[in-house]
């Protein structure tokens, strides 16, 4: 392979968008989050009581969720921006998504499994 | 009389196995406004001392230097103003030619690459392409670059990736023919520019707007770039 400079690959608007997208996301569940469990009974009962309702599962994994896609774009801009071998950066790349589509299925077993 | 101390990089690739900071103690005259001033005094002390100027008014942009650990152009910064020792570096992230002389191929390569003139291939009209004064306003703040570098070189993503991302001197520019309404070529500027590492290496930390000597809002051109992309695509 011939050593050239290559840019161009033609993408980054839509991680761009879903970067912000999904910080709007983690802080207003994080603001709702706080005012449910001030509201709540404290300790474990309050905790099991807000957690037990269906739409609270449903919006804590769509957070979650939220929160693995912002993770993937801002550890990729990390490789991106310090790590300069190409295998090495794919590496890193690769295993950031392993890691992560490990944390959403195991997001899914604590989010669902109570 | 006053007395400025200084503490500058040298370095000369001829001579030194390696860069050192020098000092220097100079006595100001009245008329040493301008820390350019100071230093061409200094020259005239050691000529050895290596720095670009030209026109000694904060228009060709040559004199952009580190001081004080800020980016700025020695000849619109009072050296009554800084605190000494006046300590001076070439602009980080560029190679060192000499002393203060850093090479700037790599930011005008990105400059040119972003296609700096009006694209236009509609015959042009008998005497030239007229604009109305509310289009010709979306250019201020834009036109009034004079390439000195001093924001690429103070922008962390242009040093660690001067050869890939734009650098937010050449993508003010980028915006400068963007905003022009004599400019045909706005879809295949912001196809050039979307690029994860050309446009999107910019995480606005804005310290590209914070040591403009010009007082232009690079990261703000930034964003309207970004606003049309997003335009375009949803």
């Amino acid at each position: 392979m011939v050593n050239r400079q290559v840019v161009g690959a033609h993408y980054g608007l839509k991680d761009w968008i879903i970067q912000r997208a999904t910080a709007v996301i983690m802080l207003v569940y994080t603001a709702a989050l706080i005012l449910f469990l001030l509201a709540m009974p404290s300790g474990y009962e309050g905790w099991k009581l807000l957690f037990g309702q269906t739409w609270v599962k449903v919006l804590t994994q769509t957070t979650l969720i939220a929160l693995f896609l912002h993770a993937w774009v801002g550890i990729r801009d990390l490789w991106m921006d310090y790590i300069k071998p190409v295998g090495v950066r794919l590496t890193m790349h690769t295993l950031t998504a392993v890691w992560l589509v490990s944390c959403f299925i195991y997001s899914l077993k604590v989010v669902w499994g109570l | 009389m006053k007395t400025a101390r200084f503490s500058i990089y040298r370095y000369d690739p001829d001579k030194d196995a390696k860069p050192y900071m020098q000092d220097y103690e100079v006595e100001l005259s009245p008329t040493d406004v301008k820390l350019l001033d100071v230093i061409v005094k200094l020259k005239a002390m050691d000529d050895t001392l290596s720095f670009r100027r030209s026109c000694r008014e904060g228009i060709c942009g040559s004199d952009a230097m580190n001081i004080n650990g800020k980016n700025g152009l020695a000849c619109v910064t009072n050296v009554a103003d800084l605190k000494q020792p006046i300590e001076l570096r070439p602009l980080p992230g560029l190679p060192v030619i000499r002393d203060l002389i850093v090479d700037m191929t790599q930011f005008f390569k990105q400059y040119h690459s972003i296609k700096p003139y009006v694209i236009n291939d509609t015959p042009p009209p008998e005497r030239e392409r007229l604009q109305s004064p509310e289009d010709r306003e979306e250019l201020d703040g834009l036109y009034e670059c004079i390439l000195c570098a001093c924001c690429s070189t103070s922008c962390p993503s242009f040093w660690w990736n001067p050869d890939k991302f734009v650098g937010p001197a050449g993508l003010l520019a980028a915006y400068r023919f963007i905003a022009d309404t004599r400019d045909e070529a706005t879809n295949e500027r912001l196809d050039n520019l979307e690029d994860p590492y050309r446009l999107f290496r910019c995480h606005s930390i804005m310290n590209c707007v914070d040591v403009c000597p010009k007082g232009l809002n690079p990261t703000k051109a930034i964003g309207k770039i970004k606003d049309l992309m997003v335009k375009r695509a949803v």
